[in-house]
């Protein structure tokens, strides 16, 4: 397993050093520099425009400037922002923990409603239900998530006054610091009556929203690859056998069934982060995506740079999880076979 | 029964327990978040809204105006001469404390040369500090004008300039002017960590500062000491709420109350929404076509005309600002003191334009429009307008060719006078004249200028100068009436439209203006 684990730590290596030289070299492709962007109709002029690209080092030849950077990185300085001066890694910590309880609420979401609702559609194989989930799943599967949402907090907070419209929490009925930046978690530990519930209440919605993708892949494929499973002769032999048709399929088939399904979580997380900037735009959730964009607009490059990176990191640790837990689920893989 | 009831009995005993006072709040839903909470070092609104609260600056402008009232500074006086200016400051100011530092003294005149100095001087102990760039402070010449500022006593400072400025005391209500403790940035100094001047603030303002989360939420707490008086709420919350449908709908469910930019797209909406106010006042701000004068055959005067008659600014009224904005006949907004009105404006008559047209003796002429790739607060739609003056330039005969730039490509380009035709505009700082028609100065017509026109006329400058050394705003403003005049008749540009601004309110809110300067203020706001 250690062995496993180190190979695949040696892989990421070569991938981080590409993606940083991408990221670095695309940004300044874009036109506009981040001091021309934050002036108005007044511009700027030419000698102090000139005065602030060299205070920033925006002057130098770019191969010293990237240099600079990787020497900065493998100190593990991540740079300031030079919007708001903060430290990048300060800033990324403290909107991280809002983008990981949302994609982690909309996996589990996904993973709760969809994999059920997937091995029943096999079971059902060609029923109404199975045509009818199905078609939810593709229904799903297309969806805008800037309309869906807009729609949703219409519907379902302007209409039927369910949930509150967007924010983490009710800012006027209650207030606490930050402390683990996990909503849920803070308000727990606020010790305030109800900060629990609202919080919760307020991750619902976006909940749904980011989840609704995901729940249809997975569905999707919880059926095809239960399907398949079915088919197998150990199955049959297991239905000869007399077992009861819930421990067939429960534990036998869907065990099985959910190795790719394992994998298709995986895949799905970066869906997760690039829909993360979306939700989190409409729901005024504090997290990395709308950080990020915002980051481009303002032509933010230590922000970026270090914003990207370290979501990277993120994925590709996630990618390792995943592919611990799938090693545990099926041994060929751990043992190379 | 009985126990449901019992349950319901004891739940709104401890509600009504863990809440002896209900406190007043105001929730806004501003657009996004501060970039720190320092007006001297920021450049965009969203920030200077934030910091607002927080602080006063010398003059301030009463809210929802232009007009200049005193803040920090009781009364001023300008010398005869107009280069000395002497600020009487307030006796008895405190600086709000917060829980992070507690002011010893009150404020004086050592605040106002820490805050001016920090901007203007190299050597500051704070210039560098927090990126050290002050666009406002330089954009608005303070550097070339100021020849001094010095106290007398602790509550006179005296401000040397170069030479005579009126509009610098408009200047001086703009948030760049705004007055720090220099007590809490000398013991920010002294512990080593002097950028949290600039993100954790302390100023004399309505409101003291409580907390801020990035792109959640920012807390003031309104002052029982300030000097204006206690302010009708207690807790004033900024809802950050990027999305503007979103916004709307937290208005709607009463999670805000207050709202910055609606969707265009809502207004009907808004407008027939019970429990909302749609509050609406014309825009601080112009969209221009500047036609470059140093390029044949724009140096004639007949061919810019000819402009001004072949486009029809009501269509794209109509297309483009979707109703809100309304047509602009001079470079100032009517809301700015000395507005001519009795300019007459060119009508929309393509006959005339192609007859103004054969008179300068151009046939077949083929130039070039640009138009910005952004959305500005005075053109909502550069592009969509760009073709529809391409159409209507193409019925007297000028062949168009559209084209455009990344945004700070463009304007720069602009500026440097590489455009033939070119779409621009401008949103005013301060609310005075001077602030639009050095526009049209001699001195931005120069390569890198603000003139984008390129168009210098000696008359019109030698006005514009002029009115800068005097003080009477009577006399000032026959001057700028008749620059209005020479640039109509000249037609450096066509003065397309002043776009319109919004905001919804909810109907429990009283005391909220709308500001011309795109400011969100809450002081003397209440709710029901």
């Amino acid at each position: 397993m250690f062995r496993f684990l180190l190979k695949r730590a040696a892989l990421t290596l070569p991938t981080f050093a590409a993606l940083m030289l991408i990221t670095f070299m695309m940004i300044r492709m874009v036109p506009g520099d981040p001091i021309e962007v934050r002036r108005g109709e007044r511009g700027i002029s030419p000698e102090r425009l000139a005065e602030l690209r060299h205070e920033m080092g925006l002057d130098q030849p770019w191969l010293k400037q990237f240099w600079d950077y990787v020497v900065q990185i493998l100190h593990g300085d991540f740079g300031t922002s030079i919007v708001s001066h903060e430290k990048v890694l300060t800033e990324f910590l403290t909107l991280f923990p809002a983008t990981l309880e949302l994609t982690l609420a909309a996996m589990i979401f996904a993973i709760v409603l969809g994999v059920p609702a997937g091995v029943f559609a096999a079971v059902r194989r060609g029923s109404f239900y199975d045509q009818a989930l199905m078609g939810a799943a593709l229904t799903g599967y297309s969806m805008p998530i800037f309309w869906w949402g807009l729609l949703l907090i219409m519907l379902v907070s302007g209409f039927w006054g369910l949930t509150p419209v967007s924010g983490r929490v009710d800012l006027i009925a209650f207030y606490y610091e930050p402390v683990t930046g996990f909503a849920l978690i803070d308000s727990l530990l606020s010790g305030q009556d109800g900060a629990f519930l609202d919080a919760l209440h307020h991750l619902a919605l976006p909940t749904i929203v980011l989840g609704t993708v995901p729940l249809a892949v997975v569905a999707r494929m919880t059926r095809s690859s239960m399907l398949e499973v079915l088919e197998e002769d150990y199955v049959r032999t297991a239905r000869a056998k007399g077992l009861s048709p819930y421990r067939v399929i429960g534990l036998h088939a869907l065990r099985n069934a959910l190795i790719p399904v394992v994998t298709t979580i995986g895949l799905q997380t970066t869906t997760l982060l690039s829909g993360a900037v979306l939700t989190e735009t409409i729901f005024s959730w504090p997290g990395v995506g709308k950080w990020l964009i915002e980051s481009i607009f303002r032509r933010d490059y230590p922000a970026l740079q270090g914003g990207i990176m370290l979501i990277a990191g993120m994925v590709i640790l996630f990618n390792l999880l995943i592919d611990m837990l799938y090693s545990l689920i099926n041994p060929r893989i751990r043992h190379g076979r | 029964m009985k126990r449901s009831k019992l349950i319901v009995a004891a739940l709104l005993g401890a509600s009504l327990m863990a809440s002896p006072v209900m406190a007043k709040s105001l929730v806004y839903c501003s657009e996004g978040s501060p970039e720190n909470f320092n007006p001297q070092i920021n450049t965009t609104g969203t920030s200077f809204d934030a910091a607002r609260p927080i602080y006063n600056q010398l003059v301030e402008f009463a809210p929802g105006t232009v007009e200049v009232v005193p803040g920090l500074a009781e009364k001023w006086e300008v010398s005869p001469d107009g280069k000395t200016i002497t600020f009487n400051l307030r006796k008895g100011v405190k600086f709000g404390a917060t829980k992070y530092f507690t002011p010893t003294r009150d404020f004086n005149a050592d605040d106002v040369l820490f805050s001016f100095n920090r901007q203007w001087k190299a050597d500051h102990p704070y210039n560098k500090v927090s990126g050290g760039a002050y666009d406002y402070f330089n954009d608005m010449g303070m550097p070339d004008l100021l020849e001094s500022i010095e106290k007398t006593d602790d509550y006179t400072v005296v401000m040397k300039l170069k030479e005579p400025n009126s509009p610098i005391i408009a200047n001086l209500a703009m948030d760049f002017a705004t007055i720090l403790s220099a007590e809490y940035g000398d013991a920010m100094l002294a512990a080593g960590t002097p950028e949290k001047l600039d993100q954790e603030p302390v100023g004399t303002g309505a409101f003291s500062f409580v907390a801020y989360q990035k792109d959640a939420v920012i807390r003031f707490k309104a002052r029982e000491d300030y000097w204006g008086g206690k302010q009708p709420i207690d807790d004033l919350v900024f809802a950050i709420t990027p999305d503007a449908s979103a916004r709307y709908a937290k208005i709607k469910a009463n999670e805000c109350q207050v709202m910055i930019a609606p969707n265009p797209a809502d207004l009907e909406v808004i407008k027939a929404d019970p429990n909302v106010n749609l509050l609406e006042q014309a825009g601080l701000n112009i969209g221009y076509l500047a036609l470059n004068a140093q390029k044949a055959p724009f140096d004639n005067v007949k061919v810019r005309q000819a402009i001004n008659y072949a486009i029809d600014r009501d269509s794209i009224l109509k297309e483009v600002y979707q109703g809100a904005g309304q047509k602009a006949k001079n470079l100032i907004p009517p809301t700015i003191w000395s507005y001519n009105d009795a300019i007459t404006d060119y009508p929309f008559d393509p006959e005339k334009a192609k007859a103004l047209l054969a008179e300068a003796g151009v046939t077949s002429l083929s130039s070039d429009l640009w138009y910005m790739p952004v959305q500005r607060p005075y053109n909502p739609n550069g592009k969509r307008m760009a073709e529809m003056m391409q159409a209507d330039l193409a019925k007297v005969g000028i062949t168009v060719e559209l084209k455009s730039f990344e945004w700070g490509e463009y304007r720069k380009r602009l500026q440097a006078g590489e455009h033939q035709m070119g779409l621009l505009g401008w949103t005013g700082d301060n609310g005075d004249p001077d602030n639009f028609f050095f526009l049209l100065g001699c001195a931005g017509g120069t390569p890198a200028g603000q003139n984008i026109s390129k168009w210098c006329n000696k008359e019109f400058d030698d006005l514009l100068m002029s009115a800068r050394t005097l003080t009477d705003v009577k006399e000032r403003s026959a001057l700028y009436a008749k620059m209005q005049e020479i640039s109509k008749a000249e037609a450096p540009q066509v003065t397309i439209a002043h776009s319109t601004v919004f905001e919804p309110i909810r109907k429990e809110v009283e005391g909220y203006k709308v500001s011309p300067l795109g400011r969100h203020e809450f002081t003397g706001v209440s709710v029901k």
